[in-house]
C-alpha cells in the first residue's frame, strides 16, 4: 500500500459515492453534490495516476535543482488536466445549479418526481 | 424498487471496475517520456520554475483559451437563464428587504476583503515560480466577491466594468498569441518577450503577462456568475 494507493482508492470511493447520490436521491439539489462528489473524485484519481515513487512538485527552484528534475518530480501532465477538469467542473456545477433554479421556479420544488412530465 | 435494485446493480458492477483498477494500479518509478520531456523543457526554453504553468500558458495554451471559452458560454447561459428581463417568479421575494447578515460577517469581511484581494495578485503574479496561475488567482478574486456578497446583501457588482475588463482582457490574449505567431514559434508562443533571470518575478517571458490577463478574465467571468446567482 503506497501513497498513490491510498488516494487512488479514496478517489475511486467518492465516484463511487457520486455515481450513488445520483442515481437514488430524489432532491436536485442532492443529485448536483452527487455530480460534484463524482467530479472531484475523478480529479484525485488524476492525480494519483501522476505520482512518481518519492516525487515531489515539479517546480525548480533551490530544493528540486533542474539536474534532478527528471528523477524527482511527479508527472506535470496530469496536475495540468486536473486544472482543466476544475474548471469545467466548476461551470457544470454553475449550470445545474441555474436550472436547478428555474425548475424551482416553474413548480416550487426541487423533487426529480415533480418534473415527469417530458414535452419534447 | 425496481429502480433501486437497477442502482445497486450498477453500482456493484461499477464498484468491481474500479477495485480492479486500484488493484492492478502499480506506483510510477520513473516519469513517462513526455512529463520527461515537459519537466526538462519548461524551464530550459521557456524560463518558467513551474513546469505546470509553463505547460498550461505556452505548450497547451490554446486548450487554456478553450477553457476561457467554456467559462465565457457559461457566464452567458447563466446570463441566459436567471439574467434580467426574466419575470420574477414570486414577487413577495424579490421585493423584500435583504436579511442583514450578522455582524461576525460583516466584520470578517471587513479584515479578509483587503487580504484576500492582495493574496489572489500574489497568486497570479507567481503563477510561473511557484503554486497558482490565472485560474487560481481568477477563483480567488470570485471568493473575494462571494464573501463581499454574503457580508453586504446590497452590494451590488458593476456588471458593465466587469465585462469591459473581461473583454479587453480576452483580447489581449489573444493578440499575445498573435505576437507569438509573428516574433516567436507560434501562436502563444510565451518567448515573444526576453526570459530574464531564472526564478525572478519579471521572468519567463510572457507568461506573466499571460498569466495577469487570465486572472482577470477568469476572476470577471466567476464573479459575473455568482452575481447572478443572487438575484
Amino acid at each position: 500500500m503506497t501513497i498513490s494507493h491510498a488516494v487512488l482508492t479514496t478517489g475511486l470511493l467518492l465516484m463511487l459515492i457520486g455515481i450513488w447520490g445520483i442515481l437514488t436521491q430524489r432532491n436536485i439539489l442532492r443529485i448536483i453534490i452527487g455530480f460534484a462528489l463524482m467530479g472531484t473524485g475523478s480529479h484525485i484519481v488524476i492525480v494519483a495516476v501522476g505520482y512518481v515513487a518519492n516525487g515531489t512538485a515539479p517546480i525548480i527552484d533551490d530544493a528540486l535543482p533542474l539536474s534532478e528534475a527528471a528523477a524527482r518530480a511527479v508527472d506535470p501532465v496530469p496536475s495540468a488536466l486536473a486544472v482543466t477538469a476544475i474548471v469545467i467542473g466548476l461551470a457544470v456545477t454553475a449550470v445545474m445549479l441555474a436550472f436547478a433554479i428555474r425548475l424551482y421556479g416553474a413548480k416550487k420544488t426541487l423533487s426529480i418526481d415533480a418534473f415527469a412530465d417530458s414535452k419534447w | 424498487m425496481m429502480r433501486r435494485a437497477a442502482a445497486a446493480v450498477l453500482l456493484l458492477a461499477l464498484g468491481a471496475i474500479f477495485a480492479t483498477v486500484a488493484l492492478d494500479f502499480r506506483e510510477r518509478t520513473a516519469l513517462p517520456p513526455l512529463a520527461e520531456a515537459y519537466v526538462e523543457m519548461v524551464p530550459r526554453e521557456l524560463g518558467a520554475p513551474n513546469v505546470i504553468t509553463g505547460i498550461l500558458l505556452s505548450y497547451r495554451a490554446f486548450d487554456t483559451i478553450g477553457e476561457v471559452a467554456v467559462l465565457f458560454m457559461v457566464a452567458a447561459g447563466i446570463g441566459l437563464l436567471l439574467g434580467p428581463g426574466r419575470k420574477p417568479e414570486d414577487p413577495a421575494l424579490d421585493e423584500s428587504e435583504p436579511e442583514p447578515s450578522t455582524e461576525i460577517v460583516r466584520n470578517g469581511a471587513d479584515i479578509m476583503v483587503p487580504l484576500i484581494a492582495l493574496f489572489a495578485v500574489y497568486i497570479v503574479l507567481h503563477g510561473h515560480l511557484g503554486p497558482g496561475g490565472g485560474f487560481q488567482g481568477g477563483a480567488v478574486v470570485a471568493s473575494c466577491v462571494l464573501l463581499m456578497l454574503l457580508a453586504r446583501p446590497d452590494y451590488r457588482v458593476r456588471l458593465a466594468q466587469l465585462s469591459v475588463a473581461e473583454s479587453l482582457a480576452g483580447v489581449f490574449i489573444v493578440l499575445a498569441g498573435m505576437a507569438g505567431l509573428v516574433f516567436a514559434g507560434g501562436f502563444l508562443d510565451s518567448r515573444v518577450l526576453p526570459l530574464g533571470e531564472f526564478g525572478t518575478l519579471f521572468s519567463a517571458g510572457a507568461i506573466p503577462v499571460l498569466s495577469v490577463l487570465l486572472g482577470t478574465k477568469v476572476g470577471c467571468e466567476l464573479s459575473v456568475i455568482i452575481e447572478r446567482f443572487r438575484a
